[in-house]
């Protein structure tokens, strides 16, 4: 397999949403780093790499690896230090220090998430993945979603299933039942959202390059917060470039997910 | 035993637990050995793969209990899908970790086990009838009871094992199978192959005797017995064949083609039929 490793120019908005998914982990130190798919693995790596270097991650099977693993090649050399087989990781999920980084079909504005399937139980439109493990990720580990294609069919104003708690549910649990829920960040390929507000709903918190908060809101499903002053997206640094481009993504792989 | 022999204990409208986890270290061999049976109305109870399309596609299936179903490189399972969406086949739906705790509540003859996975979500509200508890010390805490997942029969897969029941695994992941294995009445393993006792130390470290035989009532050595699903180190997943199966579920006339030659043939010639 060729590696691209001649990428050159300025960021491309994969790249600004990887190093978006990256900053999700910005200050958790030692956790395990859990990001699923191509871009979010992309920020994890490079989270850990940069400024949470105490970050736990595994080779996406069985194995905790302390090096930066290249994204889509095969048998790349490992510095293993832990064993985590399906068995083990639900000690961690339980135990709770994990965060984890992952899609959702559906989504509101309280971050309930739908990964399960669309339409009626018992006769589903749309069969999906399944409840997987979001129920227990988000009532015990921080949980942050990523959306490769914002859109009022993903950012909708109720979800068909609730497999991933969201914060009003959450708080119909009560404080001691939901003491280990949040939602730390969701990242889309438009922009950067939290749930800071007093209700806990979606506030956007900055737009990529070139995108308007006007853009941000006729592809949103419901009603989004939206401040008076919006930042833009950070740049990658020049290292953080380099990074991804030589070391964990050198197949150029996050830019099937997010096209310039 | 046979695999064929032990597909002959199970009765229809039994509860089945597969062990493995999506496209992994499935007991296929058992699985094709079920598909030729006159078995029905089976209730199956696993991280699903190939197996649950498999069975749903054959008309074998009323009901699945599963947290996902995936051929893991394909990430929907397509037959399942079709299965889903026909409104054929009844579900319970959970969490991963409420599916653990449903075995290992089952393998320790407890009636539940507590846990938080599923608070705040619609598992609690989905057929399941899955109930809450009420924490008897002083925290109060209310949490999700876990029912027991109890298995009229387990089928599980190993790369190694003797013929007294214990099974070995020499992959990097045990799954789930030893709790399938407790958590059933009759327990069957399919090996890839068969080996004295004296010379499991010579495959593996004493701590890939993940399956005692305390917990197996038969065992049958089918080399490939995984195929098409992977048994690492002895074989990987067969992708080639895993897409071939997959689009089987585009037209009724590629999957009858499927069947004829894969599925209505024995054993040895389905082996014979997947050898490159």
């Amino acid at each position: 397999m060729s590696t691209d490793t001649t990428r050159t120019g300025p960021a491309t908005r994969a790249e600004i949403c990887a190093v978006a998914c990256a900053e999700a982990w910005r200050g958790d130190g030692e956790i395990l780093a859990n990001p699923i798919g191509t871009i979010p693995t992309i920020g994890g790596r490079l989270a850990k790499a940069t400024f949470e270097p105490l970050l736990v991650m595994t080779d996406g099977e069985a194995m905790l690896v302390e090096n930066i693993l290249p994204l889509g090649v095969d048998d790349p050399p490992k510095v293993v230090s832990g064993w985590n087989p399906y068995r083990k990781m639900f000690d961690v999920v339980f135990n709770g220090p994990r965060h984890i980084l992952m899609g959702a079909t559906q989504l509101d504005r309280f971050g309930n998430q739908n990964i399960a399937y669309i339409g009626p139980a018992d006769r589903p439109t749309a069969q999906l993945l399944g409840f997987r493990g979001t129920p227990g990720n988000t009532i015990n580990n921080r949980t942050s979603y990523w959306i490769p294609k914002h859109s009022p069919k993903v950012f909708v104003e109720h979800v068909d299933v609730v497999s991933g708690v969201g914060y009003d549910r959450a708080a119909e649990l009560g404080e001691t039942a939901a003491r280990f829920h949040r939602l730390p960040r969701v990242v889309s390929n438009l922009g950067v959202f939290d749930f800071e507000t007093p209700d806990h709903t979606m506030r956007l918190v900055s737009t990529h390059p070139g995108v308007t908060v006007d853009d941000v809101v006729a592809a949103t499903g419901f009603e989004l917060a939206t401040p008076s002053s919006v930042e833009t997206t950070r740049l990658p640094t020049d290292e953080e470039l380099r990074l991804i481009r030589e070391e964990i993504d050198p197949l150029g792989l996050g830019e099937r997910e997010v096209p310039s | 035993m046979t695999i064929d022999e032990i597909v002959g204990e199970i009765r229809d409208g039994m509860t089945i637990g597969i062990g493995g986890w999506g496209s992994r270290r499935k007991p296929m061999a058992l699985v094709r050995a079920l598909l030729r049976s006159p078995v029905r109305d089976l209730t199956l109870v696993t991280y699903g793969g190939p197996d649950v399309g498999l069975l749903c596609r054959a008309g074998k299936v009323r009901k699945v209990v599963y947290s996902f179903v995936s051929l893991d490189s394909i990430p929907l399972e397509p037959h399942f899908r079709a299965a889903r969406q026909a409104g054929e086949v009844t579900t319970t739906e959970l969490d991963e970790g409420m599916f653990l705790l449903g075995l290992q509540a089952a393998a320790w003859r407890v009636p539940f086990l507590p846990t938080r996975a599923g608070l705040g979500t619609d598992v609690l509200r989905l057929g399941a009838d899955i109930r809450t508890v009420k924490s008897p010390y002083d925290d109060g805490e209310e949490l999700v009871a876990m029912p027991a997942l109890e298995l009229d029969v387990a089928l599980v897969h190993m790369n190694r094992g003797d013929r007294g029941g214990t099974g070995q695994y020499l992959g990097i992941d045990p799954y789930f199978d030893d709790l399938y294995c407790l958590a059933a009445k009759r327990r069957f393993l399919s090996v890839e192959k068969i080996v004295d006792t004296d010379d499991f130390l010579k495959e593996g470290p004493a701590q890939s005797l993940q399956i005692n035989r305390l917990m197996v009532d038969g065992v049958a050595e089918t080399p490939g017995g995984a195929h098409f699903t992977s048994c690492l180190p002895d074989y990987d997943r067969d992708e080639a064949f895993q897409r071939e199966y997959a689009a089987t579920a585009k037209s009724e006339d590629a999957w009858d083609a499927f069947r004829a030659k894969y599925l209505d043939v024995s054993e040895a010639d389905y082996q014979r039929a997947v050898k490159p």
